[in-house]
C-alpha cells in the first residue's frame, strides 16, 4: 500500500518513477491502483507498460492472477529474469513493493541492485515490529542504506514503534493514521488520493523524496 | 523481441567470467538453451550475433538445447516438458518467466503445482573458451 501511493506521489511531484511489484505469492500493487487490461511490449527486452504514469511491472502479467506457488530458488529466478530482462527507460525512482519480512526477495535485491533504499513499514503491534526490529539489523549488519521506519496503520496515540526505530539506530519518519476510507478508494487512484492515508504519505514523500 | 535482453546477459556473463580467468580472447561460447524458456534459436544466435564486443569478435557461439524435465516434490513423478497442448497466452507468460510453470502445469500423475525443473529451464551460460595471453 505505501510503495503504491508513494510512487503515485513521487509521479505527481513530476518523477520519473518505475513500480515493480515484487510479492509474486501475493501480488496486490494492481489491486489497490486499479490497474488491468494491460500487458508489456516485447522490444529487445521488456518494457513495462504506463499505469497511472508509472512504469508498471508484476507477476500478474504472465501469471493472469491465478496463484504462483513458489518456491525460493524459483522466486529468485523469477526475480533475476525480470531484473535482466525489464527495460525501464530513464528513471528517478524505481518503488520495489517487497513482501513482508528478510527471506528470496529482500536477499536477492540487496546482492543484485547496488544503489538501493530500503524504507521499512510497520504497523504499531509489538509483533509487527519484531519482524521489522529483525529487518532492520540485518540491513544495519550488511551496511545497506536505511531511510527509516514508517509507522501505517496507526489507531491511538503509541510511541512504541518510535522509540524501539531510535533504539535500532533508525530514523522514524512518522505514523500514518488507520483510515477507514481507504478500503473503498482501492482500485481507484482518484479516490486514492483524496484519503487521509494518501495525505500522510505526501507528508512521508515530502521527508524521502 | 525479448531474446535480445537475454543475448546481452550471456554477452556481459562471459566477458565478466573471462576477465576473471585472465581470458584475453574469448574462442567459443557454449550457451544451454532450456526447453521451458521457449527461445527461438535463431533470434537468440542473431542476437548474440549483433551484441558482439572487440574482446568476442571472432568467437563461435554454439547453443545447445536442453530438454525440459520436472519432477513432483509431492509424489516423485519425473516428466517432459512440452507445450504442445498450451494456448498462446500460457505458452508466452513460461517463455517470459519460466517460473509461472508452477501456475500452469501440474504433476500428471497427483496434479501438484509443487514440482522441480531438474534442466531445461532457461538460457544458461554452459561454458566459455579462450586464450588467455596473445599469441
Amino acid at each position: 500500500m505505501v510503495a503504491s501511493a508513494l510512487a503515485i506521489r513521487l509521479k505527481e511531484k513530476g518523477h520519473s518513477v518505475g513500480l515493480l511489484d515484487l510479492d509474486f505469492t501475493s501480488p496486490s500493487s494492481h489491486v489497490i491502483l486499479g490497474i488491468e487490461g494491460l500487458y508489456p511490449e516485447e522490444e529487445y527486452g521488456i518494457i513495462p507498460p504506463l499505469a497511472h504514469g508509472l512504469r508498471y511491472m508484476s507477476i500478474t502479467y504472465y501469471s493472469q492472477d491465478e496463484p504462483a506457488p513458489l518456491r525460493g530458488a524459483d522466486t529468485s529466478n523469477a526475480i533475476i529474469e525480470i531484473l535482466a530482462v525489464t527495460l525501464w527507460g530513464n528513471l528517478d525512482y524505481l518503488i520495489v513493493d517487497m513482501p513482508p519480512g528478510i527471506g528470496d526477495a529482500t536477499l536477492d535485491m540487496i546482492r543484485l541492485i547496488k544503489r538501493i533504499l530500503f524504507l521499512v513499514v510497520s504497523t504499531p503491534s509489538k509483533v509487527a515490529y519484531e519482524t521489522v526490529r529483525k529487518q532492520i539489523k540485518l540491513l544495519h549488519e550488511l551496511d545497506i542504506s536505511t531511510i527509516g521506519v514508517v509507522e501505517n496503520m496507526v489507531m491511538k496515540p503509541t510511541t512504541y514503534v518510535s522509540e524501539r526505530a531510535g533504539e535500532d539506530n533508525t530514523a522514524y519518519l512518522g505514523a500514518i493514521n488507520y483510515d477507514p476510507t481507504l478500503e473503498d478508494a482501492l482500485g481507484c487512484v482518484e479516490l486514492l488520493k483524496k484519503t487521509e492515508f494518501y495525505g500522510s504519505i505526501v507528508d512521508l514523500t515530502e521527508k524521502v523524496g | 523481441m525479448h531474446e535480445w535482453a537475454l543475448a546481452e546477459g550471456v554477452i556481459s556473463t562471459a566477458t565478466r567470467v573471462a576477465e576473471g580467468q585472465g581470458i584475453k580472447k574469448i574462442t567459443e561460447i557454449k550457451v544451454g538453451i532450456g526447453e521451458l524458456q521457449q527461445i527461438e534459436h535463431e533470434i537468440f544466435l542473431f542476437a548474440l550475433e549483433q551484441l558482439r564486443t572487440p574482446n568476442i569478435k571472432d568467437a563461435k557461439f554454439t547453443l545447445q538445447a536442453i530438454k525440459g524435465r520436472l519432477r513432483c516434490r509431492v509424489c516423485g513423478e519425473e516428466w517432459e516438458f512440452s507445450n504442445r497442448d498450451m494456448d498462446e497466452e500460457t505458452s508466452e507468460a513460461i517463455h517470459f518467466v519460466p517460473e509461472m510453470a508452477h501456475v500452469y502445469i501440474k504433476c500428471p500423475s497427483c496434479e501438484s503445482p509443487d514440482f522441480e525443473v531438474l534442466e531445461g529451464r532457461g538460457v544458461v551460460l554452459a561454458s566459455i573458451s579462450g586464450v588467455k595471453e596473445d599469441n
